[in-house]
């Protein structure tokens, strides 16, 4: 099969479109907090998450949560093919309801922690974190 | 068992009783998460730690659920309240069904 010049523009045109398909149907960041806390809404107060606003490198990406009063929290990444990133249960020697990890991103999207309180509710926090994979700094 | 596992944490030698410290643990582990290719296009299987707890004389400070996201050469920092003189104990559960243990003792000052 012969490529005209006309053919050659039209699949490249069409790998440019698929290739941003992915980061549209990544999973809501909604959903994802609704699956965690089994549908209940969850507060905006009460938990700190601390991301940088761009990782050079997806590879490890330092984050920190800080919830007071937390039993458990749950670390989302919503356009990692799995989400699920690690879950923080708290027992009764923790001196305080945070943590710091390395964890690794598909690419630029949002981070989601959500904490499940001792009284049974949810607080959950999300910030989006810019990842250039290539180092090039951008 | 993977090949060459090594269990690192940072913990003071001593501390005055009630007193809150930051614990810093590292373990060399490659955490293959199961969603990369070989150069013959094989998915390489997932081989990663599944879990990590924390425990000062029997009672959990954190107990973590690790999914494949968790960096290469896991990282975790945390505080603990020392209430009296004891000992830390880490332990990692591998995919693999291998446990690798630290234990560390902290004296009253």
């Amino acid at each position: 099969m012969q490529f005209t010049r006309r053919d050659t523009m039209a699949i490249g045109g069409a790998a440019v479109l698929t290739s941003f398909v992915p980061s549209l149907s990544v999973a809501s960041t909604n959903d994802l907090i609704m699956e965690v806390t089994g549908g209940a809404t969850a507060a905006s107060s009460g938990i700190d998450l601390t991301a940088p606003e761009i990782a050079e490198n997806g590879n490890t990406v330092p984050i920190s949560v800080d919830a007071p009063g937390a039993v458990a929290v749950t670390i989302l990444a919503a356009g990692n093919p799995l989400p699920g990133v690690a879950t923080f249960n708290f027992g009764d020697g923790a001196g305080s309801q945070s943590a710091t990890t390395r964890i690794r991103l598909a690419g630029t999207q949002d981070v989601i922690a959500v904490a499940k309180m001792a009284d049974g509710s949810f607080a959950a926090v999300s910030q989006t974190v810019k990842v250039t994979i290539g180092g090039c700094g951008g | 068992m993977a090949k060459g596992v090594k269990p690192r944490v940072k913990v003071p030698k001593t501390a005055s009783a009630g007193e809150m410290v930051t614990l810093k643990t590292l373990i060399s582990h490659k955490m293959e998460s199961g969603q990369r290719k070989d150069s013959d296009g094989n998915k390489i299987p997932r081989s990663i730690i599944n879990r990590f707890t924390c425990a000062f004389n029997g009672k959990t400070v954190v107990d973590v659920e690790m999914l494949p996201a968790i960096s290469t050469n896991p990282y975790f920092q945390f505080d603990a309240v020392i209430p009296e003189a004891g000992e830390f104990h880490f332990t990692w559960y591998d995919d693999d069904g291998s446990v690798y243990e630290t234990k560390k003792s902290v004296k009253m000052a």
